[in-house]
């Protein structure tokens, strides 16, 4: 029998908390809202605990956070149009950049596997790409303009300088580095409304998709030369859809994230429930077989917003909702 | 009870001094009250923008979600679309006043946060 156990809710956020980002070693939980404040979590004596609370980095909603692959810095992105990055010395956070250049609200941030890139979207349709110099400066490698609506998320592949970003104008799409410029090489067509967000699985040749139309969406990467005789352009892989799960959903589906360790699948929905999908034993690369198996209904009092695997411990969850609150979760087979 | 009359009801239009009832935007009829498999509220509402250019139907969108919001007695999903064939770019505008973000930020912005504002009290709270 499987299924989650809460194990605690934390309580201190005014507003709809939009994210939660575990730190690289799965030590803290940070934590965003549209009270405009981050707040970091962590454990005292067994007891999960508030450990500090970022008020003065921005002006508006914190949209989302993401720790640098080395847990030194925090990236948050924020409806103020702006991009603050926070640096941890001896457990003290402190604001050192900010990124500025978007036209409106910034929707996502997230670092490259080796941490000397940033890229961030926003509500102005484009994609940046920031170099971190060695110095702590940040400046603006690539702006790329290839979604003609609102960028929902953007997203690195695990190993590889390979960036994916999606958006309300219902397409995945897939960037490179090409003679000194970032070009998008791949346009994923097949959900019938926003997608809110895409997670790479840890071998990076698999894409979860999610979205308005309430489904996920699972993306194989074929490299050229594949023995499945997939047509491919150039150097460039191509993505398919190999997988659609519907009906289990019954709003907006607003985050997914992959398991490192196990491969589950957990989403976060606008239902209120969190759902978990594994792979089917007898699944196979080009027609895999997800199964729910497990379904928290009232999970949170109202939409959940994000769900995160902690990196370490695989079997312990964080969620967030507009309800204001954070849940853990553990995994009980 | 009636979440149009009890609610809705005196939701007044952002450029003309009507109600939305008065200018036949909305009517009880508007309103579809269902339950998800977790019991949760689902209210639809359906408006019907008073020229099919409308230039402000993404407003009302947003005065409807914000009264029923503050109004309703438990928390509920609201599901707000312009009635078919009477806007011409009604596509556009569902989505826009169904996405959670830009609805978000938009009631982030304090110029639209007022019309709203004004657009949803009641005339007798103004006296106050």
């Amino acid at each position: 029998m499987f299924r989650l156990e809460e194990i605690t809710t934390f309580t201190g956020h005014n507003e709809a908390v939009w994210c939660v980002a575990w730190s690289p070693s799965g030590s803290l939980l940070a934590s965003c809202s549209g009270d405009k404040t981050i707040r970091i979590w962590g454990k005292e004596d067994e007891k999960w605990v508030c450990k500090t609370v970022l008020t003065d980095g921005h002006s508006r909603t914190i949209r989302y956070i993401s720790w640098s692959p080395c847990g030194q810095y925090l990236a948050s992105a924020s409806f103020d149009a702006t991009v603050v990055i926070w640096s941890r010395k001896d457990g003290v956070f402190e604001s050192i950049a900010t990124l500025e250049g978007h036209e409106n609200e910034v929707k996502a941030v997230n670092w490259s596997s080796s941490g000397s890139l940033i890229a961030t979207c926003s509500r102005d349709k484009s994609v940046w790409i920031w170099e971190v110099t060695e110095d702590e400066e940040y400046e603006c490698a690539s702006v790329m303009s290839s979604h003609s609506q609102d960028v929902k998320h953007v997203t690195w592949h695990p190993h590889k300088e390979i960036l994916a970003s999606c958006s309300y104008d219902d397409t995945i799409k897939l960037y490179k580095e090409d003679n000194d410029d970032w070009t998008c090489f791949d346009t994923l067509t097949s959900h019938d409304s926003t997608v809110w967000k895409i997670c790479f699985d840890q071998s990076g040749s698999r894409l979860a998709s999610c979205g308005d139309d309430q489904t996920v969406k699972i993306w194989q990467e074929y490299v050229p030369g594949n023995e499945e005789g997939v047509l491919t352009k150039g150097n460039d892989s191509v993505w398919k859809c190999v997988c659609t799960l519907s009906g289990y959903h019954e709003r907006s589906i607003y985050d997914i994230c992959w398991n490192v360790e196990t491969g589950h699948l957990v989403t976060a929905c606008g239902d209120d429930a969190i759902r978990i999908f594994a792979e089917d034993s007898c699944s196979s690369k080009n027609e895999p077989k997800f199964n729910l198996v497990t379904t928290v209904t009232h999970a949170h009092a109202q939409d959940v917003n994000a769900v995160a695997w902690n990196p370490k411990i695989p079997t312990l969850l964080a969620s967030c909702s507009d309800d204001t609150t954070i849940k853990l979760w553990r995994i009980i087979e | 009870m009636s979440f149009f009359s009890d609610i809705l009801r005196d939701v007044k239009d952002p450029e003309k001094p009507e109600t939305l009832e008065e200018l036949n935007v909305l009517s009880e009829e508007s309103i579809t009250v269902s339950r998800l498999t977790g019991d949760q509220l689902l209210i639809h509402v359906e408006f019907t923008p008073t020229v099919p250019h409308c230039s402000l139907a993404s407003l009302i969108g947003l005065t409807i979600r914000s009264k029923l919001q503050e109004c309703l007695p438990e928390k509920a999903k609201v599901d707000i679309k312009i009635k078919k064939g009477t806007h011409t770019t009604a596509d556009e505008i569902n989505k826009q006043i169904n996405d959670k973000e830009r609805i978000a930020a938009a009631m982030e912005n304090p110029n639209l946060r007022a019309l709203v504002k004004e657009c949803t009290t009641d005339i007798d709270d103004t006296y106050y």
